[in-house]
């Protein structure tokens, strides 16, 4: 029973590592544009596609596709930005947004399903079917390689947003948009470079979800549902706590897979509420992590 | 004090409007009906009419275009085209085109019903065709019932299916295809045949959440642990998992000499494969319940060099011996380009579906329901590219046999079982290592 637990473990943290590649976007578009993409999840799947266009045409490495897959996906979601998102004002904002991304999604699919039809596809490299023997369990490659993409994803994240002029430009307007107008900073610029940033990160997801999942057009609104827990748990807005919540809610989803399959995804959603109902703000709540 | 509306430019409203607009135009694109025939004058007959005119035949169908059961939705359009094609080709049905109208349900149980109701109160087809996957006909049939048409179907095999209190009440379910809860018997049947030496020791179960998938792995849970074969994994995960890592990952930690897999997709079996790969574990029998018989799709989401040795039962076959299948095979490739080893199960089954129906609206002189109804019901054995069909009172067709297909090294989709029946080639007693 302890080799089945330290094994779930395991599996947990390598499957979180994923689930955080494609939630951090998420996140940081919701930190600082106060807006829930319900396209995070399609816009995954489009990663997965172009890394697969990469790997299929032109036989490039999935690691070494996204160089060309995120600056990609960065023009597409600075594109999704001026045009859908940029004029969105007032007091409904948010929510008018939730109508305007799921248009987006909607589209997104449509086109996918035009290009590829619906048969299941699978991004392929040597290390995707590799692991590697450690302590007598074997790990798979592709989801340690997931898994410290993640964490430096994270951390260039917190860098450019901690360490840099744009990121004090963008702390700034998740602290007071009004101030950060009166202080000189284009926020029309901020945004549209911070919602290319959040779909750029979505394309490293999209790779790691495509090299250990089959997907189709439809297979991002799977994940969006888990992929809003797992930011609200980690606190609305915090990059960090997106890696911490999808470690923690996949390992508990995991564990409880051992004993019954059925009631782990309850789990999962249950640890949610119970979490919340503790601090409602989630691990890393906004405000602490605006503070910074 | 009034609240105030969010403050959107013109030029934003007219964007939102414009994402909106695109969005179903996009989702009319991928739900909208499509048609086999140019000619139409619009529904003339509801469920009980009878050709008065030379309006065509028109046929209702709800199929999964999008969603979990796409893949094998998009063969069963397929396949459902296909016959439609072929009987205006030969001058339609009692001499009236058919004309196809095929809704997309997004594999949702929900949007099925919804469906078919817009198909029988709306669009008044004259015969109803059924959906992808047990789990979408039962709600659909109950629609169909309620409107007084007889569903035939191709892919709706539970027991759960016939057992509904609506097919208990109107006996409207029709399926043309093997009754699912007997499919792996012969893979049972093959291991009892064994040296005790050879046979397996352990066998693991995973199930999806699934009235497709569960009853006949239980059981052949059941007899394989009445033959000494010991449990060592069997459990139910639920259809939308975060990963399917953790459940194979514990199915390989039993090392169990067998799997049977109840899966309802590619995409199921795909991710076991690839874990079990990961773990360094070869069953030495696989058989999933459904996934390898999806010909090129399979293949491509697992690699051709894994399939090899993977088994699956089913009633159909791209090389069947069947002069009609074998004319089908033909038209699909003429149509479709690719091989007939490109071709899942799921296309025979939807065009037997057409031929059955053709069967009843020529025996019964029209597209009367309760006519075809009771015609079905009638003993009669109908000729499909599936082999035999005769349908029992609940619907099933008791003619049916059940084979087991299996993967070959030569990378062709092989009938293997029952050993020594006509069309079954040697198996692969032990599944070959993967490929890395």
């Amino acid at each position: 029973m302890a080799r089945q637990i330290y094994q779930a473990i395991a599996d947990g943290i390598l499957v979180g590592g994923v689930y955080a590649l494609m939630a951090v976007g998420l996140t940081l578009i919701f930190g600082v544009l106060d807006i829930i993409n319900i396209a995070q999840g399609v816009l995954v799947i489009l990663g997965a596609y172009l890394s697969y266009e990469l790997s299929v045409r032109l036989h490039l490495d999935l690691f070494l596709g996204l160089l060309i897959t995120v600056p990609a996906m960065f023009v597409i979601g600075v594109v999704i930005q001026w045009a859908f998102i940029r004029r969105l004002r007032g007091r409904e904002r948010t929510s008018m947004t939730l109508l305007v991304t799921y248009a987006v999604a909607l589209i997104v699919e449509g086109i996918l399903y035009e290009i590829y039809g619906a048969n299941p596809k699978q991004l392929n490299a040597s290390y995707v079917q590799s692991s590697v023997h450690v302590l007598g369990f074997y790990l798979s490659d592709i989801y340690l390689y997931g898994f410290v993409l993640a964490v430096a994803i994270v951390v260039a994240l917190y860098a450019v947003l901690y360490r840099s002029t744009f990121g004090r430009s963008v702390r700034a307007t998740m602290q007071d948009e009004t101030a950060a107008r009166l202080i000189g900073i284009d926020v029309n610029r901020v945004a549209a470079i911070t919602f290319g940033l959040g779909i750029a990160v979505t394309a490293a997801g999209g790779m790691v979800f495509g090299a250990t999942n089959t997907f189709n057009p439809n297979s991002g609104y799977d994940l969006i549902s888990r992929l809003l827990a797992i930011i609200i748990l980690g606190g609305l807005g915090s990059i960090g706590g997106a890696l911490v919540a999808s470690v923690f809610m996949l390992t508990v989803e995991s564990l409880v897979d051992i004993w019954s399959p059925e009631w782990a995804i309850v789990v999962f959603y249950a640890a949610l509420v119970v979490v919340l109902v503790v601090r409602p703000t989630g691990f890393f709540g906004r405000q602490p992590v605006r503070a910074q | 004090m009034r609240p105030r509306l969010p403050m959107l430019s013109k030029n934003c409203l007219a964007l939102c409007a414009a994402a909106v607009l695109s969005a179903g135009v996009v989702a009319a694109c991928s739900s909208s009906g499509t048609s086999t025939t140019s000619s139409s004058t619009g529904p003339t007959t509801g469920a009980s009419s009878s050709p008065s005119t030379k309006a065509p035949i028109t046929i209702g169908a709800s199929l999964s275009m999008s969603g979990d059961f796409s893949g094998d939705g998009q063969f069963f359009k397929k396949g459902y085209q296909l016959w439609a094609s072929d009987v205006n080709a030969a001058g339609g049905l009692l001499g009236r085109q058919v004309k196809l109208t095929i809704l997309n349900d997004n594999s949702s149980p929900a949007q099925a019903q919804t469906n078919y109701q817009t198909l029988f109160s709306s669009d008044k087809v004259d015969l109803a065709f059924g959906p992808f996957s047990s789990l979408l006909t039962t709600p659909s049939a109950s629609v169909a019932a309620r409107f007084g048409y007889a569903m035939i179907e191709g892919a709706g095999g539970a027991p759960s299916v016939f057992a509904s209190p609506a097919n208990q009440s109107a006996h409207n379910i029709f399926d043309v295809s093997l009754p699912i809860v007997d499919n792996l018997i012969p893979f049972v049947k093959w291991v009892a045949s064994l040296p005790a030496s050879q046979r397996p020791k352990t066998a693991a179960y995973p199930m999806a959440d699934d009235p497709f998938a569960d009853p006949p792995v239980q059981l052949a849970q059941q007899k394989l642990q009445a033959l000494g074969v010991k449990t060592v994994y069997s459990k139910i995960f639920p259809a939308e998992v975060a990963s399917y890592k953790p459940a194979a990952d514990q199915v390989a930690a039993t090392g169990a000499q067998a799997v049977v897999l109840g899966s309802t997709d590619v995409p199921t079996v795909a991710a076991f494969m690839q874990a079990f790969e990961q773990q360094h574990y070869l069953p030495k029998m696989f058989i999933a319940a459904s996934g390898p018989d999806q010909g090129a799709t399979f293949t491509s989401a697992v690699g051709k060099a894994n399939a090899p040795g993977m088994m699956v039962p089913n009633g159909w076959y791209p090389g069947y011996a069947n002069a009609a299948s074998q004319k089908m095979v033909q038209e699909y490739v003429a149509k479709y380009g690719g091989t007939p080893s490109d071709i899942g199960a799921d296309v025979a089954e939807a065009y037997s579906v057409g031929q059955v129906a053709a069967a009843a609206v020529t025996a019964t002189g029209g597209t009367d329901n309760a006519k075809i109804k009771t015609y079905l019901h009638s003993g009669v054995t109908f000729s499909t590219v599936q082999g035999s069909v005769k349908f029992d009172s609940q619907g099933e067709n008791g003619a049916a046999a059940a084979f087991i297909f299996q993967w070959q090294t030569n990378d062709t989709f092989q009938q293997v079982l029952p050993l020594g029946s006509a069309g079954s080639v040697a198996i692969l007693a032990t599944k070959p290592n993967w490929a890395s």
